[in-house]
């Protein structure tokens, strides 16, 4: 007998989870919202944000929901990506909050 | 120049004032970039406050995209307006027109955000308006 909950997808992807601390000054206002998206968007994996790793979730692909988080400078904000170029999503998005989105 | 280079959503702003449409403008090309095609309009004809039927077509015209083009308008006429100009376009455009149910200014950088990665008109719209959600 199989165990029904071992997914046999190929589809199927271990969620990746990283974390990274909000270095510029306005945290995660509109601009870094925009710029966070955007990038997010640029991946087909599925990627969320939270302020906590035991989350709520939010979907990072969503720019209407990243800006609700209000995540202020200081706070960290974790990573859940889950898909094929999830590595190299998850690499881009932390180099984005450790480059203060651009922001000087 | 690339032809696999997506084509975006076009956005276009509509305000009772002129004022109001170009600076939600500028806040977009600042925001989100000139991955999008954007264009505004504001002003009655006699350069009042108000909106009117030829300014909102031209912006269409200016924003156009063949993946579509999303509205922002602010006020009543605004909106009257726009949906009179939708009705004018040539029968092969209008299908892929829409207003959106969002405020005019956090509407349209979020419009063109979605826009900026190559969604759909349909999503571009539903990313405006869960701004009222």
């Amino acid at each position: 007998m199989h165990d029904a909950n071992v997914s046999r997808s190929a589809d199927s992807f271990v969620p990746l989870t990283a974390s990274a601390v909000l270095v510029n000054p306005v945290g995660l206002h509109a601009r870094p919202s925009v710029k966070l998206t955007q990038l997010a968007k640029s991946f087909a994996a599925k990627i969320e944000i939270a302020l906590d790793a035991d989350g709520p979730w939010t979907d990072a692909k969503s720019p209407v929901k990243v800006m609700r988080v209000k995540a202020p400078q200081g706070a960290t904000l974790h990573f859940r990506v889950t898909g094929a170029d999830g590595e190299t999503a998850l690499a881009t998005l932390l180099a984005l909050v450790h480059d203060g989105f651009g922001e000087t | 120049m690339s032809s696999s280079k997506t084509v975006n959503v076009g956005i276009v702003i509509v305000s009772h004032s002129l004022k109001i449409a170009e600076g939600a403008a500028d806040m977009v090309r600042q925001m989100v970039g000139d991955a999008v095609p954007l264009a505004w309009t504001g002003g009655d004809v006699d350069g009042g406050l108000g909106t009117n039927v030829a300014g909102i077509l031209e912006a269409i015209d200016a924003a156009w995209s063949p993946s579509g083009v999303a509205i922002l308008v602010d006020l009543g006429g605004a909106e009257t307006n726009s949906e009179m100009a939708v009705e004018m376009l040539p029968e092969d455009r209008r299908g892929r027109v829409v207003v959106c149910n969002a405020p005019v200014v956090e509407g349209a950088v979020i419009a063109a955000t979605e826009a900026s990665g190559g969604s759909s008109l349909s999503a571009v719209k539903r990313s405006a308006e869960e701004l009222y959600a």
